[in-house]
């Protein structure tokens, strides 16, 4: 891992903070993503992960702070921008349509990508169906990578839980996007779903070139497959670096093992 | 007419150039590859294949799931004189150890990064291994290995030079004689190191037109490839038959889909070993037995209407009125939609062979309409030596001897063969082909039978598995082991089971339970369960296991000469029994030598009298780990029954 290389700042999160009337979420959190890295957030329950996904993600404003991406400095945002700048995420509780097969849960994911007007896809006109036609080109590509075949024409609801978590992650690949933020990818999954998507997200990166961010609780799996781990705790920062630095700090080990007062 | 592969695959590209040769799904399309496509990528990689290095006469591992460009591959390195060498892509690196060294092999076209991986990790082992193409660049960017490229890279190369000089593609194929070696395939062998069965252009096409003609097989038929194409019947089936007959060959989109693929596509030429039906049907029940009451009761009531009609009707016999228009409603309520969900709505001939198919299984195939028969063959006879006719399908024989094939029962019960589709020799092992090739062309099959009233084949046993009791009521009586097993296996419940009783004085048998069904039967009943281990041992599989093996030895017991196999003791292994562990072969037979000795603790507490017996085992994952299963194993008796004497 040493030896991969990385290009310039992405995603960079200066000062922000958080807080939700007098409870602080976050507070003066700054890190920064650089292109093609992997980057971990982890931290304990309650040390402002998702709050922070959900800023960069345009969900929360943050009362302080600005995030910078690639160059353009945001003070609000909101969610739909955020998508159309290319920044795609995956949930922590599956937001999928229970209902719907997995080919068209990942057919959403092209929702920005389908620019026919409603009128013309309503009737499948000419253009509209070309467009289709090629979105889900696109879309069978994801199938074929996530190896999810077998259950193309499959309700998402019927489908065990790991295997909704690849239908979540392709629906955020249909989006290619340049970043993707993913809240616990491995979380409630057995040790070879595990395996599966690690293998899955190093694929991704390695592949497609997307940029990542996850946060995880699995200190093994972020240990094995990030090149840059923040740590948080409490709203704060307690450390930031590569997983062995991390490991040996001291403030980390405090949070996460407890001390002796 | 003796031909050769690459000339048949010119005569197709000629004469129908916009036929299609292979389909292969692939981002949920089926996407076809013509015979004029098929060939020019053909002529490209064995263009690219030669300026490698690739000389006549070599060798050259394929290995992968059934991919066009494998298959053309195949036929490129045959154009040049060449020969493919598939190996089974599920089997572990080692494995493929002998093989690559046996055969001096130098070069190996592979399908994904898995094998790959394997190639790589065995170069220490055969420093020889030279170059590695890949089929699917996934995951494999990163990779910076000496002579690792892809097979678009090889293609490109090779259309450069056919740019420059299209002849020579033409040339190759002409120089490439029928009796010039086509392909070595390693049988997976019950003992020893596998051994490479040699087979020239000749005897392939030669055993591939036999059984086209048998079956007026045409270039219209529709054949899914979905078992391995280092087995010699994926091979004859999918490659020698294909290139024959010119038909169309559908590779699956991946090993998970075979079942929806074969739905899609719904084959016209089916072949498939017993445990695949068995499977099918099985899946059929498990859904049956969740369906509604009155579905449930309607399938049942025109089950019972097919096991009578069915079976006559399939062999041709007249049908009463009354007869055929039950059997036509049950045919528009359940055969035709159950037909269509199996895939088979559209089978005219489907084969089944290799191991022993059950009387219910094989019944319950011809009852709904799918026109199953059996065959009898080898690696060594390249597949077809006897085959069913239509209307005379049985499951208890092999069929009748095909075109140009002289059988002969030897006076030891062996069965012997001389056949144009005979093995040249096996590589290098000059001692191991004259064991089975006399030196007038007989060729020992190993396998003990007879030659029925009807002229059709009938196989027991293999000739050196069939043993004699020794001591106890029944001494010296015959044991036929995969007789028993058989029996034993055509119960649901039972997936695998081995028997032991040569040089002994009963029959005791080891059993796997079937894990889907008795996994179901438990659900059934309220019964938990915690995984396999736990599953196997619970008094309740026990007693379900006993009927079933109590039920065996009451057959047993009306039959003359095999009454003293009657199962006497048994018990449930705590572990499945797998290929992984060296304790099946490659094609899922089970090496009962191996097991006895592996297991001999299990064995002494069988014949000892025990109630118990403590084991643990280490067992191999698929990515060549290690892990140790521990159990302590239940003995339990069955009821033997007094020999039933015919009366005189």
């Amino acid at each position: 891992m040493s030896t991969r290389e990385f290009g310039d700042v992405v995603l960079d999160v200066n000062n922000i903070s958080l807080s939700f009337g007098g409870v602080k979420a976050l507070t003066d959190i700054s890190f920064n993503v650089r292109e093609h890295e992997i980057r971990a957030i982890i931290g304990p329950n309650g040390a402002g992960k998702s709050s922070m996904l959900n800023c960069i993600n345009g969900v929360y404003q943050p009362q302080q702070g600005a995030i910078t991406f690639r160059g353009k400095t945001f003070k609000h945002m909101n969610p739909r921008q955020v998508a159309e700048m290319g920044v795609a995420r995956t949930f922590q509780n599956l937001a999928l349509f229970k209902g719907m097969s997995v080919l068209d849960n990942i057919m959403t994911g092209r929702n920005l990508r389908m620019n026919c007007n409603l009128l013309l896809q309503a009737i499948r006109l000419g253009p509209a169906e070309r467009e289709e036609i090629k979105n889900r080109e696109f879309v069978e590509r994801i199938i074929d990578f996530l190896e999810i075949q077998p259950y193309r024409k499959t309700p998402v609801g019927k489908m065990p839980y790991g295997l909704q978590k690849r239908v979540d992650l392709g629906r955020a690949l249909a989006m290619e996007p340049k970043v993707l933020l993913l809240d616990e990818p491995m979380a409630g999954m057995n040790v070879e779903e595990k395996q599966d998507m690690c293998r899955f997200i190093l694929d991704v990166n390695d592949e497609f070139g997307t940029t990542i961010v996850l946060i995880e609780h699995d200190m093994g799996v972020v240990m094995d497959i990030s090149d840059r781990v923040v740590v948080l705790d409490y709203g704060k920062k307690i450390g930031d670096g590569t997983p062995d630095e991390v490991r040996h700090n001291d403030d980390v080990i405090r949070a996460y093992l407890g001390t002796t007062h | 007419m003796s031909t050769t592969f690459p000339r048949l695959l010119c005569e197709h590209a000629a004469q129908r150039p916009n036929a299609p040769a292979l389909r292969e799904k692939e981002y949920g399309i089926w996407q076809t590859l013509s015979w004029l496509q098929l060939a020019k990528m053909v002529q490209a990689l064995s263009a690219g294949l030669a300026l490698a290095g690739l000389k006549r006469g070599q060798h050259i591992v394929v290995v992968g799931e059934n991919r066009p460009r494998l298959y053309a591959s195949m036929l490129a390195a045959q154009s040049l004189g060449a020969i493919p060498v598939p190996l089974y892509q599920d089997a572990a690196a080692a494995e493929f150890v002998f093989p690559l060294n046996n055969a001096e092999i130098a070069f190996a076209i592979v399908e994904d990064q898995e094998q790959v991986d394997k190639m790589l990790e065995l170069r220490e082992k055969c420093p020889q291994l030279a170059k590695i193409w890949f089929d699917d660049p996934r995951g494999l960017r990163k990779y910076d290995e000496p002579g690792l490229a892809s097979l678009d890279a090889l293609i490109e190369t090779g259309q450069a030079h056919v740019a420059k000089y299209p002849r020579e593609f033409i040339e190759q194929v002409e120089r490439t004689q029928p009796d010039d070696v086509a392909a070595m395939f390693f049988t997976s062998g019950t003992t020893g190191n596998p051994k490479g069965v040699v087979h020239t252009h000749f005897t392939l096409t030669n055993r591939g037109r036999a059984g086209a003609s048998f079956d007026r097989l045409t270039s219209d038929e529709e054949v899914l490839a979905y078992l391995p194409p280092a087995w010699i019947g994926q091979n004859i089936f999918s490659y020698s038959q294909w290139l024959v007959c010119g038909y169309v060959v559908n590779c699956p989109e991946s090993s998970a889909t075979v079942m929806i693929d074969l739905k899609e596509i719904g084959p016209s030429y089916y072949f498939a070993p017993p445990s695949v039906f068995e499977g099918l049907l099985t899946s059929v029940m498990i859904r049956m037995e969740d369906a509604g009451a009155v579905k449930r009761w309607l399938f049942h009531r025109f089950m019972d209407v097919a096991r009578r009609i069915g079976p006559k009707r399939m062999d041709g016999a007249a049908l009463g009125l009354g007869e055929r228009l039950l059997y036509a409603l049950g045919n528009i309520v359940i055969y035709g939609p159950l037909r269509n969900t199996l895939g088979l709505s559209r089978v005219r001939v489907a084969y089944t062979a290799g191991e022993a198919i059950g009387p219910d299984l094989f019944t319950f195939y011809r009852a709904i309409g799918v026109n199953l028969k059996q065959l009898y063959g080898s690696t060594e006879t390249a597949v077809f030596v006897c085959m069913q006719p239509d209307n005379e399908a049985r499951s208890d024989t092999v069929g009748i001897p095909c075109e140009g094939v002289e059988l002969q029962v030897a006076a030891s019960g062996e069965i012997l063969i001389r056949s144009p589709g005979l093995l040249k020799g096996y590589y290098k092992n000059a001692v191991a082909t004259d064991e089975v090739l006399s030196p007038e062309g007989w060729y020992r099959t190993g396998d003990a039978g007879f030659v029925d009233a009807s002229g059709h084949l009938k196989i027991i046993d293999r000739a050196k598995d069939v043993g004699r009791l020794s001591g106890g009521p029944y001494d010296g009586a015959m044991f036929a082991p995969k007789y028993v097993e058989n029996k034993l296996k055509f119960f649901p419940y039972i997936k695998e089971a081995v028997a032991f009783g040569d040089k002994r004085d009963r029959v005791c048998v080891f059993i796997n339970i079937d894990f889907n069904a008795v996994g179901n039967w438990a659900e059934k009943r309220n019964l938990p369960y915690a995984g396999y281990t736990d599953l196997a041992q619970k008094p309740e599989v026990y007693a379900l296991i006993k009927d079933c093996i109590e039920k065996v030895n009451a057959d047993l017991a009306s039959d003359d000469k095999l009454c003293g196999s009657q199962v006497s003791r048994f018990l449930v292994l705590h572990k499945e029994l797998d290929a992984d562990d060296g304790e099946m072969t490659r094609t899922r037979k089970v090496r009962r030598g191996y097991i006895g000795d592996k297991y001999g603790v299990l064995i002494d507490a069988l014949y000892d009298g025990k109630d118990s017996q403590y084991i643990e085992t280490q067992v191999k994952f698929e990515d060549g780990r290690t892990g140790m299963v521990a159990a302590d194993l239940k003995i339990s008796d069955a009821k033997v029954f007094e020999a039933v004497k015919e009366a005189a």
